[in-house]
């Protein structure tokens, strides 16, 4: 919709369809991100009993700025003996692998930065753009310790997309689209038709897939945990082991694209759980703008959904940050090959046999 | 100080491998303060660990020579920074042992309850600063707001929170605050939930349990051949408490447990045996704090502190139970005002040596799980 | 296979227990407070900067030998019988105290030299937010006379051990010359 918008204001396809790419990034992405760092902040800081940010602006909701500006004025170092070239693309290739899997994911019914008919598989490719820019960052920085946590973070993206894979093939199987807005519209009218309750066709095999889709999201949410480097899965970034791992050598600009890269891809992965699983940018009890027969509203009420279940569940993952240790590097292996890709194939069988019904 | 390099050299194909050097530096999150440890690697797995030290030297030992015996004293606070109270304790038995005085028992009774609220700050640093190793960094933040609680109660009686200057020979600096006990009896049962939290939020934890059992097993023969003490000794499976077996002050009056390691999640020996032993401890700890509050008698505190103090030529070693081993003081004396040897055995110094032993064929990432369960602070290490 | 199912279990159930219990906590109130803006209650007996009263202080030198660090230098000089010096109480004082310092960059806070000062004249008061920007200004000086006194104070003592040593000369020439063998046996 936004597209024709536009399309008709500027005449030009290539302008238009320009700007409607853009418009999540600048618009909504960006400002979450630094909405996200301000909130992970407060979040982790109630959970320790202490305040957190509190000096710059309200309750130092105007930290990130001051952060992303310290950062910027910051003296850009690159050392001597490292690989430039590769040096100076490897943010450059983080932060496009993670934001353009944003322009798959549909917003609202009237927003989505290009209908795709191959959405998820756009995503997922796309996020392998990271894999190549960590790899590199770890290589050029020229240091033991960023190479170590490079490979590792290597090792558990590639391990943990299959699992995530698998579960994107069981939704696919039970809806037979591979289009985010196409699965989003799909779940309309209450909660109970979102897909993590059985999907919108009612029947026995509705009920009967309940179980295997909680088990399937509890799945997919733990490999996309591992895909983002968060807790208890961050090896790659861990403190107390590597100092910073991969991005131990960055500083300045570059740092801060690393930065805003991992929350932003928090969002990203919160985003398509939320559209494969539960119900996109539908709400679960109906539109007020229906109830008043303002239809502008219903896209609005729609982004308002799909923002604050996104958010939620980016809560989740900072609720698990702050509460969990670390795994080792081998466990975190053996969680996924052992545990999630066993019991995602197990799940996918049996749902598979279900649609049968 | 050079390295060498082992080069093992393959015979089917000729070709040289070394083990990479990695080295984890003087300053490193967590390397408890400033240590710098050597690692040989082949690929994850370590094959050997050399600890460097001495970066935290500040001649302890020299300086006692020239002070006089009451002036040591906040030397001695600020060896093991985490527990200054018993190393107060710990010089004050051993000049008490030289001088052959006999302190009053007020005094004794108000040292034991100083030093077990000491001994449970000092683990309450331990386990939330291993937590934050393993990767929780919420148990560090509730510890230290407990800790605080007992810092409280120290800055009451004395004045200062970290470094006291209070258990002197002969006696205490101050008497205990009107308000001391009934605050201490409100800590104790505030006290108590929390550990229980602190068990359910981390010891009990899969992943924790996952990082910390079956992780550096330290055997009772190879503990007690390298000269460990204290929890150390304990979770090795060897009941030793020098409270209890070679008892000083009035600790012969108290009724509590010590408690070994099991092997409850585990073997016997590893990294979280040795945390549990800890958290077990602090619980007895607080069944002494409970009986001892309760039966201080009465007196002055100051009543005992001779004048002027000048032992006769001799000397003593004397030995406490620091909440991290076993604390030991050789204190040699020529007559005169000012000590002519105090030699301190500090049971961190003796601790690192058994590192090597304990990281052989484990991984990096397990490094920090063994240093962080043997607890140094290398204060006391490097004196 | 039965193991396999109880780590299952046990990792989610450990993993829920902990998140009931950080959840618990985001509704505590915060345990930190807003310093500089709240200040803490300090207790009464906290070890915080020293003060020293100088009309108190008799020049012992008893806080500065019992400082481990040596953060207090004392210089004093010996005043005459005439001078009417005394400490807020009456007692008479025997020595002007021309140079007290206290070093705050070496001072450790241990509360040493307040237990043997006889006047209680040095004792630790509750600042405790007393940086500087450059070290010298940490060099506290808590003697009141003037350099001009100073001086005074010494040329005058000077002078009074002159004229003492020449009395006492006077008079040796004087008196006859004490017997140094015993008086002869009759």
């Amino acid at each position: 919709m936004t597209y024709d918008f536009f399309y008709k204001l500027f005449g030009s396809q290539i302008i238009a369809a320009i700007i409607q790419s853009l418009l999540p990034l600048f618009i909504f992405i960006l400002p979450f991100a630094l909405f996200a760092v301000w909130l992970e902040r407060k979040v982790s800081a109630h959970m320790q009993d202490r305040l957190g940010p509190m000096r710059v602006g309200w309750h130092g909701w105007l930290q990130t700025v001051a952060d992303i500006l310290k950062l910027i004025q910051k003296e850009d170092i690159v050392a001597t003996a490292s690989d430039k070239p590769l040096f100076n693309i490897a943010p450059v290739l983080v932060f496009v692998g993670t934001y353009a899997a944003f322009a798959a994911i549909p917003f609202s019914s009237a927003f989505i930065g290009s209908n795709l008919d191959l959405g998820v598989f756009f995503i997922v490719a796309v996020s392998g753009f990271v894999v190549a820019g960590i790899l590199m960052a770890g290589w050029a920085s020229n240091n033991k310790y960023s190479l170590l946590g490079s490979m590792r973070s290597v090792a558990q993206i590639i391990s943990y997309e299959i699992p995530t894979m698998m579960v994107i093939i069981t939704i696919v199987m039970i809806t037979g689209t591979l289009n985010l807005n196409t699965l989003s519209e799909m779940q309309t009218g209450h909660f109970w038709n979102w897909m993590i309750f059985g999907g919108p066709v009612f029947g026995v095999s509705k009920f009967l897939m309940i179980p295997f889709m909680i088990v399937s999201f509890g799945i997919i949410y733990i490999s996309t945990l591992a895909e983002v480097n968060r807790t208890p899965f961050d090896i790659p970034e861990a403190e107390s082991e590597l100092v910073s791992g991969y991005h131990t050598e960055y500083s300045g600009m570059k740092f801060a694209m690393f930065f805003l890269a991992e929350y932003a891809n928090m969002f990203a992965v919160s985003a398509i759980v939320v559209a494969l699983f539960f119900g996109g940018y539908q709400s679960p009890f109906g539109y007020v703008g229906h109830l008043f027969g303002l239809q502008w509203l219903v896209p609005i009420e729609q982004l308002l959904w799909f923002a604050a279940k996104g958010l939620f569940f980016v809560f989740v993952q900072m609720w698990l940050r702050w509460t969990l240790p670390r795994l080792r590097v081998d466990q975190l292996m053996t969680v996924c090959w052992k545990y999630l890709i066993p019991l995602a194939f197990v799940d996918l069988i049996i749902i598979g046999l279900i649609t049968l019904i | 100080m050079s390295v060498e390099i082992e080069e093992k050299i393959v015979a089917t194909n000729g070709l040289k491998t070394e083990y990479m050097v990695l080295n984890m530096g003087p300053q490193h999150p967590s390397t408890h303060g400033v240590l710098r440890l050597e690692l040989e690697l082949e690929g994850e797995i370590i094959k050997k660990v050399i600890p460097h030290i001495g970066y935290l030297h500040r001649c302890f030992e020299k300086h006692a020579e020239a002070m006089s015996y009451p002036q040591v004293v906040p030397y001695t606070d600020r060896m093991d920074y985490l527990a200054s109270m018993y190393n107060e304790f710990g010089y004050a038995v051993a000049v008490e042992k030289l001088l052959g005085i006999q302190v009053p028992e007020r005094v004794d009774y108000i040292r034991v309850v100083m030093g077990e609220l000491q001994r449970i700050a000092s683990h309450l640093v331990a386990l939330g600063t291993y937590g934050m190793d393993i990767g929780a960094f919420t148990p560090f933040l509730y510890c230290f707001r407990d800790r605080e609680k007992i810092l409280n109660l120290f800055e009451i009686t004395c004045g200062a929170r970290l470094l006291y200057n209070y258990i002197w020979v002969g006696g205490l600096s101050h008497d205990i605050h009107p308000d001391f006990v009934r605050l201490t009896k409100e800590f104790i049962t505030y006290f108590r939930p929390n550990i229980k939290e602190l068990n359910d939020l981390l010891t009990n934890n899969k992943i924790f349990i996952d990082r910390t059992a079956n992780v550096g097993i330290l055997p009772k023969d190879t503990a007690i051949n390298f000269g460990i003490s204290g929890p150390n000794l304990r979770a090795s499976g060897f009941k030793w408490d020098l409270r209890k077996d070679d008892t000083y002050s009035v600790y012969n009056k108290f009724d509590f447990d010590i408690p070994i390691g099991e092997g409850l999640m585990g073997t016997v020996g590893d990294c979280w045996d040795r945390y549990y032993v800890r958290i077990l401890e602090m619980e007895q700890s607080l069944r002494i704090i409970e009986q001892a509050i309760d039966q201080i008698p009465e007196g002055d505190v100051a009543l005992g502190i001779p004048k002027r103090i000048k032992p006769p030529v001799g000397q003593v070693y004397s030995r406490v139970e620091n909440p991290r081993g076993e604390l030991g003081y050789f204190i040699m004396s020529n007559g005169s005002t000012n000590p002519f040897r105090v030699k301190v055995k500090g049971p961190s110094f003796v601790h690192l040596g058994v590192m090597n032993e304990l990281c052989k064929g484990y991984m990096v990432a397990d490094i920090i799980a063994i240093l962080g369960s043997i607890d140094i602070v290398l204060g006391e290490v490097d004196r | 296979m039965r193991e396999y199912f109880k780590n299952i279990w046990a990792a989610i159930f450990t993993v829920s227990v902990g998140m009931k219990i950080t959840f618990k906590h985001l509704f505590v109130p915060a345990v930190t407070i807003q310093y500089p803006d709240v200040k803490p209650k300090l207790p009464e007996r906290e070890r915080n900067r020293l003060y020293v009263n100088m009309d108190d202080c008799i020049g012992c030198d008893q806080c500065a030998r019992a400082c481990p660090v040596s953060a207090i230098t004392i210089d004093t000089v010996k005043a005459l019988p005439t001078e009417d010096l005394k400490t807020s109480q009456g007692r008479k004082k025997a020595l002007w105290v021309t140079n007290f310092s206290i070093d705050f960059s070496k001072c450790c806070f241990c509360q040493l030299c307040v237990f043997p000062c006889p006047t209680v004249c040095i004792y630790m008061t509750d600042v405790y937010e007393f940086s500087e920007y450059k070290r010298e200004n940490l060099l506290y000086n808590f003697s009141t006379l003037t350099t001009e006194e100073i001086k005074q104070k010494k040329t005058n003592y000077n002078l009074f051990e002159a004229e003492k040593a020449k009395e006492k000369a006077a008079k040796a020439a004087v008196a006859p010359v004490p017997a140094k063998a015993a008086p002869k046996e009759n």
